[in-house]
């Protein structure tokens, strides 16, 4: 099957979208800033970025929320990514969580992302003024973020008010905030998680080593595969580190997130691994499981 | 099989997969209906029906069928689809949600939104992006009110493509006559509107007849399924065929030998060596690179995100509108719309919001309400406001020219939105039907005697004090005052006060909201002229809205409006109450009273704000310091009154 003549396929019209979306935040806004959070979809924003500006370089920075638990491969690549595209980037961690010691192992995975991703987040765009946050979230991660516009707006405390959201119409984006308000924009609200790995595969476009299957060492915990990336992770009584091929579906604290099993250890292969897959992505981080509507409640409060 | 076989084959089939993607579009619908309807229950049809509902997912469907489900023992697949948690607990989808699926021919976006009158903004929301329209209907009920009203907006909103889904065709015995009634019925309504496919399909969502797959009780009926229909729809792409238009968004600068024009290509096709034109300036230039996600290319079309170089330098800024040269579009600063209000906060003719049509944001105000439009009757009544849901065609005045084309003709520069000043909150949506007047032909009448000449002839700098604040505050008597000291000072001056343009100019008006907005918007007019004509206006008007006074405000050039509030306390206008209008509002014989029941919004940054001093005199003065300050009374040639004696 073909397309009509230069009809556009679904990829490009994708491609086309989010590229106007990030062209209208930096055109509208003071000062804007891009949430680099490592993973795939970041990847694919930043990806989004560089085309969208060329031969000029995106006309903001970086921003990486460090909670100082995400995976030692993921801050390597982080940096060398900043590095190999020519951008700044920042990286705030939360002062406060970090002196009080404040971690998952420690502190439960709700606490910990509470202090080190949400409150941390909110001190950097309080911190650095920021007006708009571009993040890489998608429609179809989620119930709640099923119903969040492209730009969604935060009060001046980042709080998200599902009924209060301003009507959104044709690719009209409103990009007026008073003083202290701010808009998180979606550059990638329409797309799914295949789109992400088809347009990953299409562009070649590089990816953290974690989501290729390796042989790497994991201790199953409350039925999840957890990777030992650092001493930090205590091995409990009963429970014994094993050498597994696996890869991850999506990446953030090594201590929350967890891996499948697997032998994908190319991008062929990982697609071709979605397209039998029966359990949806975000499965593998334990913050979505307390109650199903635990994403609309963090949200509210300023998760992005 | 082999672990080789199974290799070879896995490589194969992304291959082949991956070619077949490139191949594939999309189709955005949207659904609507009520929830009674079973629109939600649909979409929860398709994603299962298309796998697309996880594991995972479908382990939290059920613990949730258990606590809200309405259709007991059975998974609620209306549940999956129905997001926020208060929508699960009323059991109603509140707002836009989009979803999405897959085929192997196409990906589709679908914006689920929400059927009950209170929510037609919504669904004009979920409209504006879509392609085609779902409208479910009842088979048990058969056309309602509400089916008209959902084809009357997709059609406003210029959706061409319609499905008229006749759910619950199981509570109908899947009875062949029953759908072919409510077919005809809804075929012979819509054929006033310009649909170009309308295809009616007898279903249940609930079981799954005809959604994904043909259902064996209804060997009748002959059409496609849903799905088959979704996947074979050839929607026609009407901005393709439509003249070369392209909204700048942002102009790219690395270095001095780089000057490029990046945007969306909202319709038509560019190629290298194509003329295009500013619209508005007029210039022409020819393109010279076209640089696309893909690289360097030869050409783009609707629908590509660009950035064009032009052969060239001339001065182009993010929100002009480049466009064929052979098929310009309008260049006006009046228009006529439709607008569908979006806010709790009705429109007000005469006031200024902001207007976003393709990247260009200006100041404009809906001059007047032709007629509304009642969307269940599609009769056209008269009305001053328009309110949350309401929809109407209005005139609209621009304060400078935008470029568009009407809506009919391109979904993209022929829509707008409204911003509230104060709020910025979204409150309007527009669809341009046509320019009003060309502002080409405008010329305003160059006059050699020009405010300047006046002003200097008069020996003072033109400024208006707009004193604002409760009645009964004294903002007359401070203003009468400042006057009197002016005039012997030897100024031209010039009071309106709120009372006497009442019972002349303003005759006509009443307290209403909208009849204060233009109540004002005149008064501005006016101290506007007498600024041209040189003069110092004395403005004294309870003003009671942030948003006139910014209008006022627009109308003159910086520094002449000077906004003097009049901070007292409405205890101690009550205790003055020098026209006895206190008491009478408090009686309910006065409707609309400012500070009683209709509301004062305090200025924010007045140039000066006089607090409750008793004494009018201290308070004159205060004005004349400020005057003074700003130097408005120092470059005058005038003798002083004193000099006389």
């Amino acid at each position: 099957m073909t397309l009509p003549e230069d009809r556009l396929s679904n990829l490009r019209r994708l491609e086309a979208e989010s590229i106007h979306i990030i062209r209208e935040v930096a055109a509208e806004f003071r000062n804007p800033v891009m949430l680099y959070s490592i993973g795939k979809d970041s990847g694919v924003m930043l990806h989004l970025a560089m085309k969208a500006f060329y031969p000029s370089k995106p006309p903001f920075p970086l921003l990486h929320v460090d909670t100082t638990w995400k995976f030692r491969d993921m801050i390597t690549f982080r940096d060398e990514t900043a590095k190999r595209l020519g951008l700044e980037l920042l990286v705030h961690t939360n002062p406060e969580g970090l002196e009080k010691g404040i971690g998952p192992f420690s502190h439960g995975s709700s606490l910990h992302t509470h202090v080190m991703k949400t409150e941390a987040l909110k001190q950097a765009l309080d911190k650095y003024g920021f007006d708009a946050a571009f993040g890489g979230a998608r429609r179809d991660e989620e119930k709640s973020r099923a119903k969040e516009r492209v730009f969604s707006f935060r009060n001046a405390s980042h709080g998200w008010d599902p009924k209060n959201q301003r009507p959104e119409l044709w690719n009209l984006y409103n990009a007026r905030v008073s003083k202290g308000e701010s808009i998180r924009a979606f550059p990638l609200s329409n797309w799914t998680e295949l789109d992400i790995w088809q347009y990953i595969l299409t562009e070649n476009i590089p990816m953290v080593p974690l989501y290729f299957a390796a042989k790497r060492p994991v201790v199953n915990r409350d039925g999840m595969l957890i990777m030992v990336d650092d001493e930090r992770m205590e091995i409990k009584p009963g429970e014994t580190v094993e050498e597994k091929m696996i890869r991850f579906r999506t990446l953030g604290c090594y201590p929350l997130t967890g891996a499948i099993e697997s032998n994908a250890d190319t991008l062929e292969a990982i697609v071709r691994e979605m397209l039998i897959a029966r359990t949806s992505e975000r499965q593998g981080r334990l913050i979505d499981q307390d109650e199903s509507a635990s994403m609309e409640k963090k949200k509210r409060e300023g998760y992005f | 099989m082999s672990v080789a076989e199974d290799f070879y084959s896995a490589e194969e089939a992304v291959a082949d997969y991956v070619a077949a993607q490139e191949q594939k579009d999309q189709l955005r619908f949207l659904t609507c209906g009520s929830v009674d309807d079973g629109k939600s229950t649909l979409i929860g049809r398709l994603l299962y029906d298309t796998k697309l509902i996880f594991e995972d997912q479908l382990a939290a469907l059920e613990k949730d069928s258990r606590r809200h489900g309405t259709v007991g023992e059975d998974i609620d697949l209306a549940l999956l689809v129905d997001g926020l948690e208060a929508e699960r607990e009323q059991g109603i989808t509140i707002d836009v949600a989009y979803r999405f699926f897959a085929t192997d021919k196409r990906k589709f976006i679908v914006a689920d939104t929400p059927g009950h009158e209170q929510y037609t903004r919504n669904m004009a929301t979920g409209a504006s992006t879509a392609d085609l329209a779902v409208l479910l209907v009842d088979a048990r009920h058969g056309l309602m009110v509400q089916t008209r009203r959902h084809a009357f907006i997709a059609s406003l909103l210029g959706i061409r493509h319609v499905v008229l889904a006749v759910n619950k065709i199981d509570l109908v015995n899947f009875s062949e006559e029953r759908f072919n009634q409510i077919k005809a019925e809804f075929e012979q309504f819509a054929s006033g509107f310009d649909f170009e496919t309308l295809q009616a399909i007898p279903m249940s969502a609930r079981y799954g007849d005809n959604v994904t797959g043909k259902s064996e009780k209804m060997p009748w009926f002959a059409g496609p399924t849903l799905l088959e229909h979704l996947e074979a729809v050839q929607v026609g792409e009407h901005e393709l065929e439509a003249p070369f238009r392209f909204p700048v968004q942002w102009v790219n600068r690395p270095n001095l030998d780089f000057r490029g024009y990046s945007g969306t290509v909202a319709s038509g096709r560019v190629k290298v060596g194509d003329e295009i034109v500013v619209a508005g300036p007029a210039k022409t230039s020819r393109v010279e690179k076209i640089i696309s996600p893909l690289g360097e290319v030869e050409a783009a079309r609707a629908g590509d995100a660009v950035t064009l170089t032009l052969e060239d330098e001339i001065d182009i800024s993010r929100g002009d509108l480049l466009a064929d040269p052979a098929a310009r579009p309008d260049v006006a600063d009046q228009l006529a719309a439709h607008l569908i209000w979006m806010s709790d906060d009705a429109l007000l003719p005469g006031r200024s919001y902001l207007l976003k049509n393709g990247t260009k944001t200006v100041n404009a105000t809906v001059s007047e309400i032709k007629h509304k439009i009642n969307v269940n009757t599609f009769e056209h009544t008269a009305g001053k406001t328009l309110d949350l849901n309401e929809i109407a065609f209005c005139n609209l005045t621009t304060a400078s020219p935008i470029a568009f084309d009407p809506y009919e003709a391109n979904r993209t520069t022929g829509a707008f939105i409204l911003i509230d000043r104060m709020t910025n909150a979204t409150v309007g949506a527009g669809m341009v039907w046509f320019a009003l007047r060309r502002a080409t032909n405008i010329h305003w009448q160059a006059l050699d005697v020009n405010k300047a000449a006046r002003a200097e002839k008069l020996g003072q700098k033109p400024v208006v004090l707009w004193f604002t604040g409760l009645s009964g505050s004294g903002k007359s008597t401070i203003a009468s005052i400042v006057e009197k000291k002016l005039h012997l000072e030897g100024r031209h001056t010039y009071t309106l006060d709120g009372d006497n343009v009442r019972h002349g100019l303003n005759k006509d008006l009443g307290f209403s909201d909208a009849d204060r907005v233009e109540n004002i918007r005149r008064v501005g007019e006016v101290a506007k002229l007498m600024t041209d004509a040189g003069l110092i206006t004395l403005v004294s008007f309870i003003s009671p809205f942030k948003a006139e006074r910014q209008l006022v405000r627009d109308m003159l050039d910086d520094g002449e409006f000077i906004e003097i509030f009049v901070d007292t306390p409405i205890d101690e206008c009550r205790k003055r109450d020098p026209k006895g209008l206190y008491a009478k509002a408090d009686r309910g014989e006065i409707k609309n009273f400012t500070g009683i029941d209709s509301p004062y919004e305090a200025p924010e940054n007045p140039e000066l704000r006089i607090e409750n001093t008793g004494d009018p005199e201290v308070a004159a003065q205060k004005v004349l310091d400020l005057l003074e300050q700003k130097g408005l009374l120092t470059n005058s040639n005038f003798v002083s009154h004193g000099d006389y004696i």
